[in-house]
Formats: structure tokens, sequence, C-alpha cells
């Protein structure tokens, strides 16, 4: 499959001044100890220079608005309590139906890769969404350089657990570790991104540093953060959602406004950014990335593999 | 004086329609806190979120009133007229922002009300409560004689549950909403006459 060429850009983008709001740094609210230090490190990539009409959400929402039930279940949990989770070193358990299994030191793992800019919609099942600039790699070539096995047919994928550094874990909320995983054909379309880079920098730790997944046709619960484990299995992967709530949670979970929720609608979404009268937008089939992906999906019935 | 004493001349000095003052205060915050973009990210829904969660709380209070002062001593029995009228004012808010705000359109209101339980129930506890929050007066009271009054108010008993379950339905996990109904089922049942319904009763010869 072709290299994939984004269809949106940076012309309505939020100016980074606005994001890091200027008077907060004129005021030196803004510490210039927290800009230095690594996590705000600059990335080399890649600039996605793709055209298309759709606005930025700030660097400000993005970092604020997190699910990310390891720091909590609350949507400001994670930037509240994020910081106490190192993730450097950071190393990631590669296993199963691979060429080069083994334990990789994060910096091992991308070693090679190269960092590209995606602009990508992101659509929450709870019917929100964003658009957001990440940085990362995709997941074909990293797959590519593990050697899968001709048997294998999914790839699942674990978050760290670290209890002592995430204070979510301290609740059985869910059955930890949070597990996903996708189809293989998926896990190798040139969207799947491996995603270690937000806005030019390395990823807040709320938005799952240090590498996380982001497959942007599917809602934000498939995107795995903090991942510490990928496995390549010949079986389908039980999914952290779809064990909670299996008639609501699908493994597949593509965005779909034909299929509803049990409880709600996805037929429209409000689009995070515009404060109080935000606007509630159409739901675009698999998030706006049809043309791409729908082939992928030839045959079997969406509303029965949600 | 016992502690439940001291409240009790303490509060017989506070005028209740205090609570009305007071109930202002959570919603103008939200309402500032929102205008000047310091009420994160999506600040419709957590007003949506909060305000109704407050409603629930506020009804709660009124439910706990009797039992307070059956169990406690503690009699507050003269704030509770407002403090269900709070809780309706802040159950309507929440109902306002999430048609005005959430779902921006009438067609949208209309058909998740009918698709989704959740909403129906909302809706039906906050339907419930309009006759309530209307005749919570004195002249309504005479008007409708204390009696009938007071059974129609005891459609609380309904309101409640009805609330409990539509926080619960709408949650993606049931942790927090599993204590407020907890907290209302064992409200509602301190309420149940238990000699009454267990007392032997009289034969007839």
């Amino acid at each position: 499959m072709a290299r994939w060429k984004n269809t949106l850009k940076w012309s309505d983008v939020t100016p980074k001044s606005v994001f890091l709001n200027r008077r907060q740094l004129i005021a030196g609210t803004v510490s210039l100890a927290a800009m230095a230090s690594p996590a705000f490190a600059k990335l080399n990539y890649t600039p996605d220079t793709a055209d298309a009409d759709l606005e930025l959400n700030t660097f400000e929402d993005i970092t604020n608005y997190n699910n990310y039930y390891e720091f909590g279940t609350g949507k400001g949990d994670p930037a509240a309590y994020a910081d106490s989770l190192t993730t450097d070193p950071w190393s990631v358990v590669v296993d199963g139906m691979v060429d080069k299994p083994g334990t990789y030191d994060l910096a091992d793992l991308m070693s090679g890769m190269t960092l590209e800019e995606r602009i990508y919609r992101f659509r929450c099942v709870e019917a929100w969404s964003m658009v957001v600039p990440w940085i990362g790699f995709t997941l074909a070539d990293l797959l590519g350089k593990l050697g899968v096995q001709s048997g294998a047919k999914y790839v699942a994928f674990e978050t760290i657990v670290r209890p002592e550094e995430m204070p979510g874990q301290k609740y059985s909320t869910i059955e930890w570790p949070y597990r996903e995983g996708l189809r293989m054909d998926e896990a190798m379309h040139p969207l799947t991104l491996m995603t270690v880079g937000l806005y030019g920098e390395v990823l807040p730790n709320q938005n799952g540093a240090p590498i996380r997944l982001i497959v942007p046709w599917k809602y934000g619960f498939k995107s795995i953060k903090s991942i510490v484990k990928i496995s390549l299995t010949d079986t389908m992967p039980q999914t952290t959602w779809n064990m909670l709530q299996a008639n609501e949670y699908g493994f597949y979970a593509n965005v779909n406004p034909e299929v509803d929720h049990p409880r709600w609608s996805q037929a429209t979404e409000r689009r995070i950014g515009g404060g109080f009268f935000a606007d509630r937008i159409d739901t675009l089939k698999f998030n706006g990335y049809g043309d791409e992906v729908a082939s992928l999906y030839a045959g079997q019935d969406l509303a029965k593999d949600y | 004086m016992t502690l439940a004493q001291r409240i009790n001349s303490w509060t017989r000095k506070v005028p209740a329609w205090l609570i009305y003052v007071i109930a202002v205060l959570p919603p103008a915050w939200y309402f500032y806190a929102g205008f000047t973009g310091n009420l994160g990210p999506d600040p419709a829904k957590t007003l949506e979120r909060d305000i109704g969660k407050l409603g629930l709380q506020v009804l709660i209070g009124v439910i706990a009133i009797t039992p307070v002062r059956d169990y406690l001593g503690v009699n507050l029995v003269k704030f509770r007229r407002a403090l269900g009228v709070t809780a309706f004012f802040y159950i309507l808010l929440h109902f306002l922002v999430w048609f005005i705000l959430d779902m921006q359109d009438i067609g949208r209101a209309l058909s998740d009300i009918v698709k989704r339980p959740y909403i129906l129930i909302g809706m039906s506890a906050l339907v419930l409560m309009l006759p309530l929050a209307l005749t919570s007066n004195n002249w309504s009271i005479r008007r409708l004689n204390p009696k009938r009054w007071k059974n129609l108010h005891k459609l609380t008993y309904l309101i409640l549950p009805l609330g409990g379950l539509h926080y619960y339905m709408l949650q993606k996990l049931p942790g927090e909403p599993l204590i407020y109904l907890s907290v209302i089922v064992v409200l509602l049942l301190m309420r149940v006459k238990w000699k009454h319904w267990f007392a032997p009763r009289p034969q007839k010869a």
C-alpha cells in the first residue's frame, strides 16, 4: 500500500503562541524550567504539509481533557497526576509470532524509524472529538523491522501496570493491564501510527507517553497508551472495554454514525474547543478515513462487527 | 446540651431563605468560570454533569432530613422546602444545558428522549418534579389541603430513585453511581413504616 498522504493541514492551525498562552509566558507563570525539561524536548520529524480545512485543537485542550483511567476516571485526572509516571527508562516486550522477540529499550525499538507528523481527527466513543497533530512512525514499519511470522493474524498491546505511579490503578475499576488489539491488516495500514510526540514535542505523560498507538478511524479507546508489550498472535486478543461491556464495545470499534452505542447516539459529536458553544457536528464514517480503510471491512456487517 | 440540641438552637436562628442565596452561588460560579475559560476544554459538558449531580445530591439531602431528625435528633425540617426547590432549580438547569448547549437541536433532543432509556428516565423525573416545585408554597398547601399535598409530595420517593438510575445508566463505569444508588435505597428503606407492615393485624371476631 502507498504511503499515506494527509488531507488536513496547518493552514488554520491555532498558533503555538496561543496554546502556550503568550500572556502567561510574559507573566512568567509558565515556568521556563518546565519548558526546558525533557518532557518538552523537541523532536525531529517530517511536518504534515497536506491540505484541508480542519482546525487543530490547542495543546492545552489536548493535554487537559483525557481519558486515562490509570490516573483516575475524571477528564482532568491525567493532567493532574500523570507527572508521577517514569517514562525513562522504558522498555517494551515484543513476543509471540515474531522473528525478533525480546525486551527492547524504547530507543532501540525506535531506531531506524522515520518520525512523521500526522494531523488526525480523534473521535472518542463518548461522542466528543478533537483534531491533533501527532508525531510518530507507522506500526507497519515497526512490524517490518521486528519480522512478523506468517501465521500471525493479530497484534495485541498492553499498557504499563505501575500502581505506585498510577493512582487510578490502586482501584480495580478495570482489570489491569489495559489491553487492546488490531487485526493484522489494520496494524499494517499506513494510517496506523506508533505515536511518540504531539505538537512538535515529546508526548506529554497524560497523552500516553512515551509511546502509544493512534488508529484514527477507530474510537479513541483503541488507541492504547504507554505501551509496554506488543504480542503477535493467531487468535483475536482480549480488549479491555470489550471485556467490560461486550454489548457496548466491540473489538473493531470503527467510528460509525450508523451504529449507535446502546446508550447514546453516535450520529454526531461535540468538537472540543469552542467553549460553552462548541459545535455539534456530524460524525463521519470511519472518522472521515473511509477512502483509506473501508476496503479492509468489505463483506463484514459493521452493525454486527461493531 | 447535646450536639444535636446545639445544632437545633443554632438552626432556629438561621432563616430558610438563606438557602436560596447560597443555592445561586454554584451555578453563578460555573457560568463565570465557563465564560472566562476556567472550566476545562469542554465547559458545557462539565456544567451539565456537575449541576445534575449537585441536584441529585441536594435531593438526597431533602429525603435525609426526616431520618436525620428521627435518628440523630437534628431538626432541619424548616429548610426542606428551600432545599427541594433548589434541587429542582439545579435539575432544570441540567436539562436546559443538555438541551441548548449539548443537543443544540429540538429534533435531536426529542429523538434521544425517545431512543435513550436513561434520558427518558431523567426526563420523567424532571416532569414529576414540576408539580412539586409549583406547589412548594403555603397557598398550595392550604388549597390542596395538607393531607393531599403531603401525598402529592411523596412523589419524591419515586423521583429520587429515577434520578439515581439515570445517573447510573449514563456512566461508562458504575462505581460512583452505585454509591449514590445505595444511599438512595437505604434512605428509602428508612422511610418504610416497618412497624405498620409487620404489626399483628387486629383479628375480626
